[in-house]
């Protein structure tokens, strides 16, 4: 078989630990190989010594690319033998147009050696005509969705003459229609005979569209599946992955639904510069030992719903009422809202949710300070047991307290947000997206302290993007579309589709 | 390495951490493994500690101990404990992300009302330090609201308050310079307690004084060290414990018999060593502290974890509108007069202090006595090359090289530190 790409036995060591001991990985022309395994299991440290952004000689192994062996010193130096790297976080310039992107560093000059910007936007219209974009090139990508720019990557990729590309998490952001979208074109670029790796969590995606799957858990790869047998499930990928089997995805609870502890009623919200309401009358509750589930596409207004639940922290000309445990409160700051006994951890952790140049311990006590303060005063002392104690039951894999979060993966930081918001002791917990982008082990463990909550009578409010996480952890779930409370459905009668035709319910049936 | 004694002498917990580096040195031998990991931790982050060092000792050498010597100690404090004042709200302004330019200005305004109402009306010393101290604070009131309630960039406000306090201070000072202070005005800057309880050749006060710092010290450093021990923390082994406190305390006591030798105990290292102590509590104890840190490492998480973002960002331009009023009164009694155009490029002086001592651009980085070590490396270094006779051109082309290649130090060692995680 013609392999386009061979990485044999590549070990790279970082200070004190093997990221990567032995890999070998071997990808066949026009194919599209997904690679799969926990965060940190060494997935991005592989591909960025492909990309040489881990240069020749900083790692032991050898790289064959289109049959010969390379030795990249650096990014320009793989981009020129076709390997194209497009990241998680997209590497776009907001202002500039979208033809000033595609051929940034890699200029059309004109005779005269200037850009001819003719010539560019001339180029950039057939790129984009190539991926499915139907945008002027001129158009700042700032303006352009997530998706949207997910593409104009792919058609800066494509106008490098790009032979292997490479996707780390191209749906992470993407909402169903862009992901099927994107899919949809890493096949039809397949038959233009382009081979693409990509690195992703959403083995739906994967089974749906790759050839092949590679596993890699810490740092060594553990097999190689076809697909095209069509006998591989997800629930193979997920025991390489972890290298056991997952009984279920869902830990098991049982609900014993109290007291109603937070009641929203008649909850809307404008935007914060457009003259439309983002959330519209929505209502709803949640009791003491209950999961709910806000269910709702992107755009629908759910984590605007929580946010200015959350201490008006999002939006103006909030108007509604807030209950807890049955009296009205009024929650107009993050303070007051802390104070009465709500928490909400946010979708995106690294930008709204924690201080990454800082320790665990700091970040623990952030929201509750003043509950380890006397007259303005902190007690160090007891902040370090107070971080140490949720270190331990919160099962964070770090060395100690005084670990920088921003050096922690994924799953570990969400449940250093997770200390944060109970260590303030709140009666309901919001959380936003409180899986996203973390492995199939650390998900299995925060639905565990979901459940350990519950237990302990707090209510939770779960907001996410994914149905069937939904449907596994909660008892209630709640639709949302375009800002309104669409339907209330039981767990037990919920299914992926009848949620989903709610979800997509819009204003006039709703009403 | 023994020999090199740091111009501070402040007698609280986090000098310490200052002369960390020096402990080694004179403890060396004894100890084991322990011993060697706490240096080698040390050389990764505070290397900056070691460069002050290294620059006191270079000093040292090119002035044939010159800059050692009791007067030339005495006259480092007194020449730059403005510029460490500022340092102090600088840095703090540093760490929540913001940046303040107008610090001469305020310095030049502050002196400037103080000296009119002393000088020309006659008014008791104490009445205009009060007074220079009001405009400091409204000074910060006003900048702290543009920054924080109307959410216009710092670098904007304080850059529209250097011209504008500047301009202020002309029209106070009616374009011309006043002098001289009364006596007991002068003496903030330049007098000394001396000879209070005697001694022979020497002033036994200092010596006191130092003697009470360091027991101050070591009694602090053995509290947390018990209540570290009663949480269950790692604790560093007691004879290296003891070793560091005997290390600090020789440091200060050499320096406080300098000062003893020379006039005495200047009135303004008292007020400086107060607001270093004080402030190092505050940034690293207090709630307010913290939510500096916290606003500085992420603005949002810090929102959205309760932090009242408008009310802190304002405070911080208000201490920073006190602390230069305080510096605008040390200055304006050092020169013994105001002129409209003191303190310019103070907020420089004070910038760097901040960045050389370990601040990060970014923000959320950065410690009170980190900058005072930074203002004290320019200290040192701009008194040693005048000792030296260096021409000014050749010591402002110095001290741009060595701000840059502090920080391009620090920065390197803090990258080589996160990578080896």
């Amino acid at each position: 078989m013609d392999n386009i790409l061979e990485m044999r036995s590549i070990t790279k060591t970082f200070p004190g630990v093997k990221a990567l001991s032995e890999v070998s990985l071997a990808v066949a022309r026009g194919e599209v190989h997904a690679i799969c395994g926990e965060n940190g299991a060494g997935k991005s440290t592989l591909m960025k010594v492909l990309s040489g952004v881990y240069p020749a000689g900083t790692y032991d192994g050898e790289i064959v690319f289109d049959g010969e062996v390379s030795r990249f010193s650096g990014i320009r130096d793989s981009e020129h033998a076709g390997i194209v790297i497009i990241h998680q976080e997209l590497a776009l310039v907001p202002y500039l147009s979208i033809a000033e992107n595609i051929f940034l560093g890699n200029e059309r000059r004109g005779r005269n050696g200037l850009i001819d910007w003719n010539k560019a936007n001339a180029e950039a219209a057939a790129l984009l005509d190539s991926v499915g974009l139907r945008e002027n090139p001129t158009t700042p990508v700032g303006q352009l969705g997530v998706g949207k720019q997910q593409l104009v990557e792919i058609a800066k990729a494509l106008s490098k003459d790009v032979k292997l590309l490479i996707l780390d998490e191209p749906t992470a952001a993407l909402n169903d229609t862009d992901s099927e979208h994107l899919l949809g074109l890493l096949r039809s670029l397949k038959e233009r005979g382009i081979t693409s790796i990509m690195i992703s969590h959403k083995l739906n995606e994967i089974t749906a569209i790759a050839d092949s799957v590679t596993i890699i858990r810490d740092g060594q790869t553990v097999e190689t599946l076809s697909l095209h047998a069509g006998e591989v499930t997800q629930d193979r990928i997920i025991r390489g992955m972890v290298g056991r089997d997952l009984e279920s995805y869902y830990p098991e609870r049982e609900s014993h639904p109290g007291e109603e502890v937070l009641r929203v009623e008649d909850w809307s919200v404008k935007h914060p510069t457009q003259d439309r309401l983002v959330v519209d009358g929505a209502s709803f509750s949640v009791r003491a030992g209950e999961v709910i589930g806000i269910a709702g596409l992107m755009g629908a207004g759910r984590t605007e719903l929580a946010m200015s639940i959350f201490g008006r922290s999002y939006g103006r000309d909030v108007t509604g009422r807030i209950f807890m445990h049955g009296r009205e409160v009024k929650a107009r700051s993050v303070t007051e809202a802390i104070d009465n006994g709500i928490a909400y951890a946010t979708e995106d952790r690294k930008k709204y949710g924690l201080n990454l140049i800082e320790d665990i311990r700091r970040n623990v006590s952030a929201a509750g300070l003043s509950k380890l303060a006397r007259r303005g005063w902190v007690d160090g002392n007891e902040e370090t047991k107070v971080a140490e104690d949720s270190r331990r039951s919160m099962n964070i894999k770090a060395p100690s307290v005084s670990s920088i979060v921003g050096k922690l993966s994924g799953g570990n930081q969400q449940k250093v947000v997770l200390s944060k918001w109970l260590f303030t002791d709140p009666d309901v917990l919001i959380l936003d997206e409180p899986t996203r982008g973390i492995d199939v082990g650390a998900k299995y463990e925060i639905y565990t302290i979901i459940n350990r909550l519950v237990a302990a009578g707090k209510a939770v409010v779960v907001i996410s993007s994914e149905l069937p996480e939904l449907l596994g952890i909660c008892d209630r779930i709640y639709t949302l579309s375009a800002g309104r409370i669409t339907g209330e459905l039981p767990v037990r009668e919920a299914t992926q589709e009848n949620l989903m035709v709610l979800m997509t319910k819009d204003k006039e049936l709703a009403a | 390495m023994t020999r090199t004694v740091p111009p501070s002498s402040e007698p609280e917990a986090q000098s310490a951490t200052a002369q960390k580096d020096v402990a080694p040195a004179i403890a060396a031998g004894g100890e084991g493994s322990d011993f060697r990991s706490l240096f080698s931790r040390n050389l990764r982050t505070s290397g900056i500690y070691i460069a002050f060092v290294a620059i006191v000792a270079l000093f040292a050498i090119l002035t044939e101990g010159t800059s050692l010597s009791p007067g030339n100690i005495t006259n480092i404090v007194l020449q730059y404990s403005y510029i460490l004042v500022l340092a102090i709200g600088m840095v703090i302004v540093i760490i929540a992300g913001h940046i303040d330019l107008s610090v001469g200005s305020v310095v030049a305004l502050t002196g400037a009302v103080s000296a009119v109402l002393v000088i020309r009306q006659g008014v008791p010393w104490w009445v205009g330090a009060l007074a220079a101290i009001a405009v400091g604070l409204v000074v910060g009131a006003w900048h702290g609201f543009w920054v924080a309630y109307v959410g216009i960039p710092a670098f904007i406000v304080t850059l529209a308050g250097m011209l504008l306090f500047r301009g202020l201070t002309l029209q106070v000072l009616e374009n011309i310079s006043l002098s001289p202070f009364p006596s007991e005005y002068q003496k903030i800057a330049s007098g000394f307690s001396n000879g209070l309880i005697g001694g022979n050749g020497y002033d036994a006060f200092t010596l006191l004084i130092g003697g009470v710092a360091v027991a101050g010290y070591a009694f602090s450093q053995f509290r947390t060290r018990q209540a570290r021990t009663a949480y269950k923390q790692p604790v560093e082994s007691f004879p290296l414990f003891v070793a560091k406190i005997v290390a600090v305390g020789l440091v200060v006591m050499a320096f406080a018999w300098q000062l003893a030798n020379a006039r005495g105990l200047p009135y303004v290292l008292v007020i400086l060593a107060a607001l270093i102590l004080v402030y190092s509590v505050v940034t690293k104890r207090s709630v307010f502290g913290r939510q500096v840190y916290a606003i500085g490492g992420n603005l949002s998480a810090a929102t959205l974890s309760g932090v009242k973002v408008k009310a802190v960002n304002f405070w911080i331009f208000v201490n920073m509108g006190f602390l230069s009023a305080v510096a605008g009164i040390i200055y304006s009694s050092r020169s013994n007069g105001a002129q409209p155009a003191a303190g310019e490029m103070f907020e420089l002086d004070a910038i760097a202090a901040a960045f050389i001592g370990g601040a990060a651009v970014t923000g959320g980085v950065g410690t009170v006595v980190g900058a005072m070590v930074g203002g004290l490396i320019m200290a040192v270094m701009s008194n040693g090359m005048q000792l030296m006779g260096v021409d000014q051109s050749i010591q402002s082309v110095v001290k741009g090289l060595v701000l840059l290649l502090a920080v391009a130090f620090d920065v390197y060692n803090k990258r080589r530190a996160g990578s080896s995680r």
